[in-house]
């Protein structure tokens, strides 16, 4: 196997943004027909990595080769002219453009005059389409299809050109099992040419399923390379996270008091169905499940943001009706959103004012906006939240964001709330600022908040809460109390596999 | 699926079947109530309708393929004046003036340049310094319009060519000269946006703009080129119109912007761009004129055009959410 | 040390360069011309650019609310033929026609906040159909006639357009006033914060408990308001009308709430640039007739100004003069 000329070769790749340093020396190979599968939590890197690969970003330091020749990449076209392709997360289609189209998007074969040489075109992608054994043709219209679909087009985009390195991100994330078999024999084919594969996935199923080799990522540097047969999920995730599992759970139990929250058979379409669960005052109570599984719609439900279609929700054992977020907010629900740069801050306005946004109304010195009061509010959660920006007329944009998060967080504690939701509340947070959060979550608990944590990192979870919620699908399939809980069981319980032992 | 096809059936064919619905509207409205004597789906009113569409109609056309690309031109009412007046002032000009009809297809030639150049100033800038185009041509449309009265101050330009009035008047089959031009303007660039390389790269451009970056196309000529075919577009739209009328006043195209964007967006073209026909802005320039000469054959004042013509747009804008609507599942923000 | 004055300066620069020009050219035109900055000279230039100033101050507010307004012309002549012709109704007379036809400008905004702020729909498609509709309608109100006041003398009318008090014109008055007053709702109230959240993040400010609807619905009444009170100005200076007197006024309006430098993305701008955005209109126009250029001289160099002046300012912000666009 060393015999082989590498695939793809990273030596020292270093890339920094103002104030991070996003990759900081990682060096891996991948073999011809290896899949390789490359892991970390989120904002370990990975993505960066992929984008200096693919061509997006240009490293600051490092080197990359392709088949040994050292190379450069200026752009994504440069990069899949070098034989890297790049099949994203996000999807990166054109809508209104059919199936051939968005394939050969940028090189559509060509007559005379400038015209689209249609034949060419629809024969080719049909070809690529029968291998994947896909149920549209090449002149589907991209917006017609299913998620799951487009992102097959997005795979068949990476089977147009020989391509040296494929780099899958988060691939089965919108796929249901069936269209899973079948990315999986491509893969399999794509190693049998000699493809060398980049596999990303939090899915350690997949991953051992799946991969030859795993390299792991923490903080932006590269902690080391295992081989797949010889690992086990528990050494992966100590590389990943840097410390055992065990030692971060939680369990001090702190005095709880009254139900501050409690919701009956609230459902909301097929979004989530009979979500049944009470909070109270005093503790943590988190909410683990894949994306998708309704986690964030409960909240957003709660919070007024959507209808339900059915169910109540009492609020210190009366039931309110909340059908919008200035009701949620008055009735001292409050909701910290799960994208902070969109739902979450103006980035264009300064601390203060987003801190005291929802309450701007009722800080007032007769007609006009108390500023005095405003900057003893921010002043105050500067203090205690331990703000860095250089003063409250910082834009919020130009904060990092564990700054921003607390800013989000110092805006719905100065609500004063019954019920302070936090839909995950580290995403894309340095670790420093991680266990911050995580320190203040546990906090506000025994000040006597009545605390919601939803989140997709099971050790988050895991670390803050006193009681969690597992969703599938829509419905809550199990609770368990912080003492109870293992993540064997919590794994189960997210993914639809009923463990009904207990 | 049969729903969404349903859907999409309504949106493409909206246009064509409110067509019908007028035609069908003022003749009977027409004759029951004898406000007028003649038929409204008269084959000569038809071919002067095609007629009276195709200044607007030409420019509609060019906007677009601006707006396919996301993008909006508000110049284009000052690039068609400034064009008239280039091609009218020219024919005095002395060696043009020595040249007598054969200075015609030299004059149409300086016009055509004239929105070409002007158009890829807008491309350029838009291009180069990154601003929005509709700041760019908001500002372009007053400086256009100022190099019009500049040119010739504040009043008319003339230019009478007798040739040039015949060519314009013209009749091929009943389609006078402008007529023409108009149909052969949307058969080209229909062409050009549904089987060139160009313009599908248009369509992908505005639907996805980084994915089309990442693919390799460049967008900045790409802007420019468009920006072009605009500016030539106006120009065309000029040529076709005052090579009949031979006088220009410097306040000529005021607000053809606003009613070629409005019959872009009645055609069915998106403003955030990506989707949209050639097709369709003829269906929604062919309707706005409809609307005219309906109204007023039906003895309604020429003045309620306006107001008719906007409460539709404004309608049209409403059917189109319901349409897009996701039900009550919705996110409320 | 040397650096950080060029930073900071660079920094006046680019936060403040709209009011850095302004006083640049002013300086210029006046050692060029003293007559330029002559008192009288002063309020002619500003009395001229009330019209134009007053309706700017209602879009910036549409605008930093994250929105467009391009009815304001035309509701402009539909409020100047109005209040003209309730002014020559007896029934009516010039004190009822004024509120009267408040009432009604007011009604067409409202309709405007309606479709754009609770119905959701695009703002530039709505304001662009009532700018065709309030056309049609002012025809139609009018006959296509333009309106007069038949006995000029009779009434007192004509003083918000010609009218002075405490030796300042009643139009310069209005426009200060209004600017003042609208300028600390603005920059001071609740209502101002909201107007710059739901434009600088709609969704955010949504989640924040912010009502968007209303807050954008407010912001067209406001936008009405103004183009009532210029439509008086308008009606009152010249006691006559033509149905197409504000045509082309909506563009011209949005240039200089763009030149002030407020965003059209929304949540920036301020009345304070607005109101510099208008006199750098007025005054270019006055120092270009000085100089004994046409009117029309202007627009060419207005056209220069505003692109010059976003350049900059999106250049600052990212850092590179020219467009990262391939």
């Amino acid at each position: 196997m060393t015999e082989l000329t590498p695939a793809l070769r990273l030596e020292g790749i270093v890339k920094t943004f103002p104030g991070v340093r996003a990759l900081d020396g990682v060096s891996f190979t991948v073999l011809p027909g290896e899949v390789h599968a490359l892991m970390g939590e989120n904002g370990a890197g990975k993505s960066t990595l992929m984008k200096v690969l693919g061509g997006i970003y240009q490293p600051d330091e490092g080197k990359i080769f392709i088949a040994e020749r050292e190379t450069v990449m200026i752009s994504p076209l440069e990069a899949k002219a070098k034989g890297v392709m790049f099949i994203h997360q996000e999807l990166s289609l054109a809508q209104e453009l059919s199936v051939a189209e968005n394939i050969y998007l940028g090189e559509l074969p060509r007559k005379s005059f400038g015209r689209v040489d249609w034949k060419t075109l629809f024969d080719r992608t049909d070809a690529i389409l029968d291998k994947l054994k896909v149920g549209f043709n090449a002149r589907t219209r991209v917006g017609d299809l299913s998620i799951a679909n487009q992102q097959m087009v997005e795979i068949a985009r990476a089977l147009t050109v020989d391509a040296k390195a494929v780099i899958f991100d988060e691939p089965t994330a919108s796929l249901t099992d069936a269209e899973k078999v079948v990315l999986f024999d491509v893969i399999a084919d794509l190693k049998a040419q000699g493809v060398g594969i980049i596999y990303i996935s939090h899915r350690m199923e997949e991953i051992f399923r799946m991969t030859d080799r795993i390299s792991v990522l923490r903080d932006g540097s590269y902690r080391g390379t295992l081989e797949t047969a010889k690992t086990n999920e528990d050494e992966i995730t100590q590389m990943m996270i840097g410390r055992s599992l065990d030692l971060t759970r939680n369990f001090e139990h702190v005095q709880t008091g009254d139900v501050a929250l409690r919701v009956e058979d609230l459902s909301c379409g097929h979004l989530f169905q009979n979500a049944t669960f009470e909070v109270r005052q005093g503790e943590v109570l988190g909410f683990y499940g894949l994306v998708g599984a309704g986690r964030t719609e409960i909240a957003e439900t709660l919070f007024g943001l959507r209808k339900p279609t059915s169910g109540r929700i009492f609020l210190k054992g009366k039931e309110v009706r909340i059908s919008s977020p200035i009701e949620a907010i008055s009735n001292g629900i409050s909701l910290v959103p799960e994208d902070r740069k969109a739902q979450g801050l103006v980035l264009g306005m300064n601390c203060r004012d987003n801190i005291t946004l929802p309450q701007v109304s009722d800080l007032r010195a007769g007609p006009f906006v108390a500023e005095g009061a405003e900057v003893a509010i921010y002043d105050q959660y500067r203090d205690r939240l331990a703000i860095k920006a250089p003063s409250w007329r910082a834009i919020a944009g130009n904060l990092s964001g564990g700054n921003q998060q607390k800013i989000v967080i110092g805006k719905w504690l100065s609500m004063q709330p019954e019920v302070l939701i936090v839909d995950e509340p580290t995403r894309g947070i340095d670790v420093g600022s991680k266990s911050e959060i995580h320190n203040l979550l546990r906090e506000l608990a025994k000040q006597g908040y009545a605390v919601i944590v939803i989140s997709s990192e099971m050790p988050e979870v895991l670390h803050v809460s006193d009681r969690i919620v597992a969703m599938y699908h829509g419905e809550i399939t199990r609770e368990f109390t912080a003492e109870e809980v293992t993540e064997d069981s919590l794994i189960q319980a997210i993914s639809g596999i009923s463990g009904d032992a207990a | 699926m049969n729903n969404d096809t349903l859907k999409n059936l309504l949106k493409n064919g909206a246009i064509w079947g409110f067509i019908v619905l007028e035609l069908v509207f003022f003749e009977v409205a027409g004759s029951w109530w004898s406000l007028s004597d003649n038929a409204f789906m008269d084959l000569d009113n038809m071919l002067l309708l095609l007629k009276q569409s195709a200044p607007i109609g030409i420019i509609a056309i060019g906007m677009t393929v601006i707006m396919i690309n996301g993008n909006i031109d508000l110049s284009v009412g000052a690039i068609f004046a400034l064009s008239a007046i280039v091609m009218l002032d020219s024919m005095s000009w002395p060696f043009m003036e020595a040249m007598g009809d054969g200075a015609i297809p030299l004059a149409w030639l300086f016009a055509l340049l004239t929105g070409c150049l002007l158009g890829f100033v807008n491309g350029m800038v838009v291009w180069k310094t990154g601003v929005d185009a509709f700041i760019v041509t908001l500002g372009a449309m007053l400086g256009y319009r100022g190099l019009v009265f500049m040119y010739n101050g504040e009043n008319p330009t003339f230019h009478l060519n007798w040739t040039m009035v015949d060519i314009a008047e013209a009749n091929v089959l009943g389609f006078e000269t402008p007529a023409l031009v108009f149909l052969a303007v949307v058969l080209v660039v229909w062409l050009l946006m549904t089987r060139s390389i160009h313009g599908r790269n248009a369509y992908a451009i505005g639907d996805n703009r980084e994915a089309a970056v990442n693919a390799g196309i460049r967008v900045g000529p790409h802007f420019l080129i468009n920006f072009v075919l605009i500016g030539f577009l106006s120009a065309l739209s000029a040529v076709a119109f005052y090579s009949g009328s031979g006088s220009v006043n410097p306040n000529d195209g005021m607000l053809f912007e606003l009613w070629a964007i409005t019959a872009v967006v009645l055609g069915g073209t998106k403003l955030t761009g990506g989707r949209g026909s050639i097709i369709g802005t003829f269906g929604g320039v062919i309707a706005i004129q409809l609307l005219r000469k309906g109204l007023g054959h039906i003895g309604a004042n020429s003045e309620t055009v306006n107001l008719v013509i906007g409460s539709i747009l404004i309608i049209v804008l409403l059917l189109d959410r319901q349409l897009n609507r996701k039900g009550a599942e919705e996110l409320k923000v | 040390m040397a650096e950080a004055m060029v930073k900071s300066v660079g920094g006046v620069l680019a936060r403040q360069g709209i009011l850095v020009a302004f006083l640049v050219f002013m300086i210029g035109f006046t050692f060029w011309n003293p007559r330029f900055i002559d008192i009288d000279n002063v309020f002619g230039v500003i009395r001229s650019s009330a019209i134009l100033g007053v309706m700017a101050l209602g879009v910036t507010f549409v605008v930093i609310g994250g929105n467009l307004d391009l009815s304001v012309g035309s509701m402009l002549s539909f409020s100047a033929i109005v209040v003209l012709d309730l002014h020559e109704n007896p029934a009516f007379g010039p004190a009822l026609a004024i509120p009267a036809m408040f009432a009604m400008t007011l009604c067409l905004g409202a309709l405007n906040g309606f479709l754009i702020g609770y119905l959701r729909l695009n703002s530039l498609i709505v304001t662009l159909g009532m700018l065709s509709a309030i056309h049609g309608l002012t025809l139609t109100y009018s006959g296509g006639q333009n309106m007069d006041i038949a006995n000029q003398s009779a009434t007192w009318f004509d003083v918000f357009g010609r009218g002075s008090a405490l030796g300042i014109p009643v139009p310069v008055l209005i426009f200060a006033l209004l600017a003042a007053f609208l300028g600390i709702v603005l920059a001071k109230t609740p209502f101002g914060r909201k107007v710059y959240a739901v434009g600088g993040n709609g969704t955010a400010a949504t989640f924040s408990g912010i009502p968007r609807a209303r807050v954008v619905f407010l912001t067209y009444i406001i936008s009405a308001f103004c183009v009532a009170t210029a439509g008086l100005i308008q009606a009152s200076r010249t006691m006559g009308a033509q149905n197409t007197v504000g045509q082309g006024l909506e563009l011209e309006v949005l240039a200089a709430v763009i030149l002030g430098g407020a965003s059209l993305l929304g949540g920036s701008g301020t009345i304070f640039k607005t109101v510099i955005g208008v006199l750098i209109l007025g005054f270019i126009q006055n120092g270009l007739l000085l100089a004994g250029l046409e009117f029309y001289v202007q627009f060419v160099v207005t056209w220069v100004i505003i692109i010059l002046a976003v350049w900059l300012d999106i250049a600052t912000k990212r850092g590179k003069l020219w467009s990262p666009i391939a």
